[in-house]
């Protein structure tokens, strides 16, 4: 394995580690408030289907970009309705947005475009181009360093780089302003934060809005920055590795974003070798793809550190009993 | 009462409706859904064809998932469709249990061999088709690597991969093929990103000519090929169109005249039962050559692939299989 190698597999790890990186701080806001949710992927994938489409129709990827994100609040709205103001069960509304957005993109797409469960190939201004880094032409000589950040950081779409700097703007959100401490105080004890004065409701509502955010850009990337249109369950467990890579950061932002870009990696590894050879022994290419879920599931049980979800997650709150 | 009344009206009305529909074929489009640009779009193109010429009718269902498989056929055959297509490796096992619960039907199914007195199995030799088009890619390529990426890791696809493998080695012995597979299970025939990350990944690994036999997955990948700039090879459909310039060709697999075929025999009242061989010489397979690619074609690589598919006819070359003993000799997977 050269140098060269090492760098094509990092940048295809960037690649294959956004979508999951967005929709594990899209999942990180939610649950840091105490709203479960397994209904990231219905709603990357409502948001795959609305971005490609109305990219298609208009011929602007940014109108498609904030249809896909509106569709994609307009899921967590539901999920909040369900979840906060009627006090249903979070994990119940995750899966039904699941399968309402598996169905629903499926027929307004034969609806809209008949070419079975896809859109037209989108193509142009359709489309997220990939942007250079400034100064990736001129850095690229300098040995070790250059290649690195002209080869695997530079030359993706605008969504990557929006995607890396939420996860700083993440940590300062949660961890240094009083947004940040009252959504965290409301995923570990709502009756506190309400005894305070301050709406658990509203502040709940807030982090879904987020939620619905991050997951429109992760679902908008896949459609028309990974890919050039829809297809039917693009998202193919990608909400389900992110929900994965959250629990194994513990619900903090950096890890999430280590998280992701290992998940990633382990992807673009299996990628590239179908079978992983060490040496010694060698290790299949479908153990490496199933590697993030056995470290979800170690991490889980508690044998790397232990991950402690937030102590309110999953309970509606109820004001009066 | 009323209420009875009327529902019992209505279920008579449906059992009257089903017999009035006797006798039409139907087809059951399989996971991919009908329009993949690729297989099932193939067959869905059959039978509209058949309707077209001949203005009959047919019966159509298309799956939603995997759990469906045998409710739809015991649904169709139910409905008095006959003979049911099914379209699929997939379907085999749930075949060989419903064809002998409907004697009176017969039912064809494509890309497997079931046997059963009342089935016909159309088979196609795709290890020739691949071959071909392995021979062009051979000789288009300028780096001398050329790469497959393929659906769900099963024989059938490894079939492709295998005689395209030949068929580059054929062309040029000194050609490296890089060879992927998109999963291992059926969510691997829909996943164009990931079918564009392995394109990519072969890219770097020095490919540019790359083969997808992957349904849905595989407009990924003809999608990156052309975002790359390197030539690609589409499948089943003629898929050419897709990206004028950068597609080299597609080996078609004539899943519509299978499905026509089956669809004119039964009309004709005499529809074969036992496995159908669709090859080079019946036209089963082929290299699709139009006005998309004509600029990629060199008149070398026409007069190689006319050879070879001589020979192919007349015995003298064999491509290997790789189904008949699991395995290939010049690819590992």
């Amino acid at each position: 394995m050269s140098y060269a190698d090492i760098i094509q597999i990092l940048d295809s790890s960037i690649r294959l580690g956004t979508p999951l990186l967005l929709a594990c701080l899209a999942g990180l806001y939610s649950e840091r408030s105490g709203v479960f949710d397994i209904g990231l992927e219905g709603k990357m994938l409502v948001a795959a289907f609305f971005s490609a489409a109305v990219a298609a129709i208009t011929g602007s990827v940014w109108i498609g970009l904030l249809a896909g994100v509106a569709a994609s609040v307009v899921f967590a709205m539901i999920h909040g309705l369900a979840s906060i103001t009627f006090r249903g069960d979070q994990l119940i509304s995750g899966v039904a947005i699941n399968f309402l957005a598996a169905g629903m993109t499926v027929l307004i797409a034969q609806d809209w475009f008949s070419q079975g469960s896809r859109t037209p190939s989108l193509s142009g201004d359709a489309r997220f181009s990939s942007i250079d880094l400034p100064f990736a032409d001129a850095l690229s000589g300098v040995p070790i360093l250059g290649p690195l950040y002209s080869e695997a950081l530079s030359g993706h779409t605008i969504l990557v780089y929006v995607a890396l700097l939420a996860v700083p703007a993440t940590w300062y959100v949660l961890f240094r302003t009083r947004f940040g401490l009252r959504l965290r105080a409301v995923g570990e004890n709502p009756g506190a934060v309400d005894t305070a004065g301050i709406s658990v409701t509203r502040l709940r509502y807030s982090a879904v809005l987020i939620c619905g955010i991050l997951c429109g850009l992760a679902g908008a990337y896949l459609s028309t920055g990974l890919a050039a249109g829809f297809t039917k369950d693009m998202t193919a467990g990608r909400g389900f590795i992110a929900l994965a890579a959250l629990i194994f950061a513990k619900w903090r932002p950096w890890y999430a974003l280590f998280a992701c870009l290992l998940f990633g990696l382990l992807q673009a590894i299996s990628n590239r070798y179908s079978t992983l050879d060490l040496g010694i022994f060698e290790i299949p290419n479908a153990f490496v793809l199933a590697l993030p879920y056995i470290l979800t599931v170690v991490i889980l049980a508690g044998f790397v550190g232990r991950a402690i979800p937030p102590r309110a997650g999953g309970e509606p709150y109820v004001k009066e009993r | 009462m009323s209420v009875m009344k009327s529902f019992l009206t209505a279920t008579a009305t449906l059992g009257l409706m089903a017999g009035a529909a006797m006798a039409e074929p139907g087809l059951i489009i399989d996971l991919g859904g009908k329009f993949d640009k690729s297989f099932n779009e193939s067959a869905y193109n059959g039978a509209q064809r058949w309707v077209e010429e001949t203005g009959g009718k047919y019966l159509e269902t298309e799956l939603a998932s995997e759990a469906q498989r045998e409710q739809t056929m015991r649904r169709m055959a139910e409905r008095g469709a006959n003979p049911v297509v099914v379209l699929g490796f997939a379907n085999a096992s749930t075949l060989e249990k419903v064809a002998p619960d409907y004697p009176e039907t017969n039912f064809v199914i494509v890309d497997m061999v079931v046997d059963q007195p009342n089935v016909q199995s159309v088979v196609f030799s795709e290890h020739e088709g691949s071959y071909l088009v392995g021979m062009m890619a051979a000789m288009a390529s300028e780096s001398n690597t050329v790469s497959f990426v393929g659906g769900m890791d099963v024989p059938l696809i490894r079939k492709f991969a295998c005689g395209y493998a030949e068929g580059a080695k054929a062309a040029n012995p000194d050609v490296t093929v890089i060879a992927n597979m998109t999963g291992t299970t059926p969510a691997a025939w829909n996943d164009p990103v990931k079918g564009g990350e392995l394109t990519r990944s072969q890219i770097s690994q020095g490919a540019d000519v790359v083969f997808a036999a992957a349904g849905g997955t595989g407009v990924g990948v003809l999608q990156t090929a052309a975002d790359e700039e390197i030539l690609s090879i589409g499948v089943d459909s003629n898929q050419n169109y897709l990206h004028p310039g950068s597609v080299l060709t597609s080996m078609v697999k004539r899943v519509d005249n299978a499905v026509y075929d089956a669809f004119q025999a039964a009309a004709d009242g005499n529809l074969q039962t036992g496995v159908v061989v669709k090859n080079l010489e019946s036209e089963g397979v082929g290299v699709a050559m139009d006005e998309h690619n004509a600029d990629l074609v060199t008149d070398e690589m026409k007069a190689a692939i006319d050879e070879a598919m001589m020979k192919i006819q007349s015995g003298e070359l064999v491509v290997h299989d790789y189904t008949t003993d699991d395995s290939c000799p010049s690819l590992t997977f």
